[in-house]
């Protein structure tokens, strides 16, 4: 940064300029997704690429839509996405309300059992899983479930990252609340349900945003659990689409839109929540 | 209240004594459900990937193999061993490629992010888009921008002169290509990852790069401004401010980064399925790539199984060595 013109440039111009360059190269993908959806064939495959679209067609969204069973997969996936979130963060409040609240023997041990499983690669668990999960199973103990919702959901009804980060925020909650509440002769679930859950929304809704994201956008397990578009999530949808698309690109494009749409549009509302989660998470302690 | 206590009878102390019996079972009953899921869904399903590993084990359970599994994979049978190590070199050059660009981009980015800065929070919830859309779109969209006729990425290259490029079908290593385009033949060893191995990596930074970003800008509000002050009074440059301070301080999270961004290369699946599916002549067949084909695609579940537990060796063993050699030298406060 000697050169004449750098020394002559504020450095707040410098940094923008670093700074907006960085944004344009995340944010071509999305643009360039967006922009060719609308294009006819012939035009999506034009080098260099045209920036706008010189005649908009809304339809390739009808034509992607209509070329597979879309509404089922979204459906699918919204149900197991939601019920996948709902139940996850019900065990994880649960769980790390004993943790933070409650005194018992095997505390540590467990927490540390339970931190320990992040460590365990899902490559590693997959396998077992695939064989559980078949109707033969092991030693004929098999739970049958390969093409269910059920499958999809309830192995993931337990996180070890939403356990951790709302212990922290219930640690956080001072030892005089819960204190006043038993003398006032509230439970442990009336405590919970009705002073700390209140206080703690916004760690509730960190949690429920990734577990939600999260389940939305899995690929691998239902690739290996489910074979039939009734129980396929819409990653899997996608994946079978650009197959089956060829070389309509235009069409793939605005399937892809269309897909991560509804990620996209939750994060554009939530995104302070699940950028603090994350800023938190990387904060041990 | 001392008074109180010495007067304790047996009845109270009953009492106490059932209030921490109660105590237990709160607490067990409410950790239930966790236990239950983790302990069916993840930790037995740990140790019983073990059990098959020491079987053939071709969709149903055959004979007992010991460790041949092992045996077979890290040298006996030339063509399964020939296939693990190449895929554990690809993971760790996909790593090795991926980790260093994706902090340091991710650093300068944070650092010029911090403090005061009209649009910050719009660069950062832009940087933060591509770690939620999901690895099928992005993989879909990455696809065509270096698509080996009608990419950008070619375009791009075309105005500095070089000529258009297969990308993710392209087998070769990049210094092959960039030695053969300057008219030098390289040895096989030196021809480094494949093209298509080269896109990936550039996918993968794009798409967690953001993640980063969040965690270090967070470590860098964690530093006291005491610091800096006492450097400033103290006439330190802004260089020295950002070599003697700043990274000795966010070295924790630093760390922190590091660890998380090894582990997730080395668990890498998606973007590898998608993109390339292994392929162009299985230069991007990485460790979990292996896991799922010798499992999924040719159906031998105890290969697999053994494959899988290899790979989970290998990130226990590297996570260690990591802690060890650098927590040592973090710097906290």
């Amino acid at each position: 940064m000697t050169g004449p013109i750098a020394r002559a440039m504020p450095k707040s111009v410098l940094k923008y300029a670093s700074l907006s360059a960085v944004a344009l190269i995340v944010a071509y993908p999305f643009y360039f997704m967006v922009s060719n959806s609308f294009k006819d064939l012939f035009e999506a495959t034009t080098v260099p690429p045209t920036l706008f679209p010189s005649v908009f067609h809304p339809e390739n969204y009808v034509k992607a839509w209509e070329a597979a069973p879309w509404a089922r997969y979204f459906a699918n996936t919204a149900f197991v996405a939601i019920t996948t979130t709902l139940g996850e963060v019900v065990t994880a409040v649960l769980a790390a309300y004993a943790f933070a609240r409650l005194e018992f023997r095997g505390r540590t041990v467990l927490f540390g059992v339970f931190l320990a499983t992040l460590m365990i690669p899902s490559e590693a668990t997959l396998i077992p899983n695939y064989i559980m999960m078949s109707k033969r199973g092991l030693g004929g103990f098999g739970l049958g479930w390969y093409d269910t919702y059920q499958v999809q959901i309830v192995p993931f009804l337990a996180s070890v990252f939403s356990i951790f980060l709302l212990r922290q925020f219930f640690l956080s909650i001072p030892r005089e609340l819960s204190d006043a509440a038993r003398i006032d002769g509230a439970g442990h679930l009336r405590f919970l349900w009705s002073i700390v859950l209140p206080l703690s929304v916004p760690s509730l809704v960190t949690v429920s945003l990734f577990s939600f994201i999260g389940s939305w956008n899995s690929l691998l397990w239902p690739l290996i659990m489910t074979s039939v578009p009734e129980y396929r999530p819409v990653q899997l949808g996608l994946s079978a689409f650009r197959q089956e698309a060829g070389n309509s690109y235009h069409l793939l494009l605005a399937a892809a839109t269309f897909t991560i749409a509804p990620i996209v549009l939750l994060y554009l509302v939530a995104q302070r929540h699940l950028i603090q989660g994350v800023a938190r998470s990387g904060m041990k302690g | 209240m001392t008074v109180q206590v010495r007067a304790e009878g047996p009845s109270r102390r009953n009492a106490r004594r059932r209030r921490r019996i109660g105590e237990h079972l709160w607490a067990y009953g409410l950790l239930a459900p966790v236990i239950v899921i983790l302990g069916v869904f993840k930790i037995f399903p740990a140790f019983y990937a073990f059990y098959i590993s020491l079987f053939r084990w071709d969709i149903i359970q055959g004979a007992f193999r010991g460790l041949g599994n092992y045996g077979d994979i890290l040298y006996e049978n030339p063509t399964r061993a020939e296939a693990f190590w190449r895929s554990l070199s690809t993971t760790f050059t996909y790593g090795l490629f991926t980790v260093p660009l994706e902090m340091g981009l991710a650093l300068v980015v944070a650092f010029l992010l911090f403090g005061k800065l009209r649009g910050r929070g719009v660069y950062r919830t832009l940087y933060y888009l591509p770690y939620v859309t999901s690895t099928v779109a992005a993989a879909v969209i990455f696809n065509w921008l270096f698509h080996p006729q009608y990419g950008i990425a070619n375009a791009i290259l075309g105005l500095v002169g070089v000529g258009p490029q297969k990308w993710y079908d392209e087998p070769r290593g990049l210094f092959e290509l960039a030695a053969s385009a300057a008219g030098v033949a390289l040895p096989d060893w030196a021809a480094g990852p494949s093209l298509a191995l080269v896109g990936i990596c550039a996918f993968s930074i794009w798409h967690y790069f953001g993640y980063q970003v969040i965690i270090f800008l967070a470590g860098l509000g964690n530093i006291s401004n005491e610091y800096y002050e006492a450097a400033r009074l103290d006439g330190a440059s802004e260089r020295q401010v950002f070599r003697l301070i700043t990274l000795p301080l966010l070295s924790p999270t630093t760390f922190f980064v590091f660890t998380i961004a090894t582990i997730g290369v080395l668990r890498e699946f998606n973007a590898f399925y998608i993109l390339t599916n292994g392929g162009p002549l299985d230069t991007t067949r990485t460790t979990g790539l292996l896991v799922f084909k010798t499992f999924y695609q040719q159906g031998q579940l105890g290969l697999g199984s053994a494959v899988a537990f290899l790979l989970a060796l290998a990130i226990l063993a590297f996570t260690l060595t990591q802690q060890r050699v650098l927590a040592s030298r973090v710097t906290y406060e």
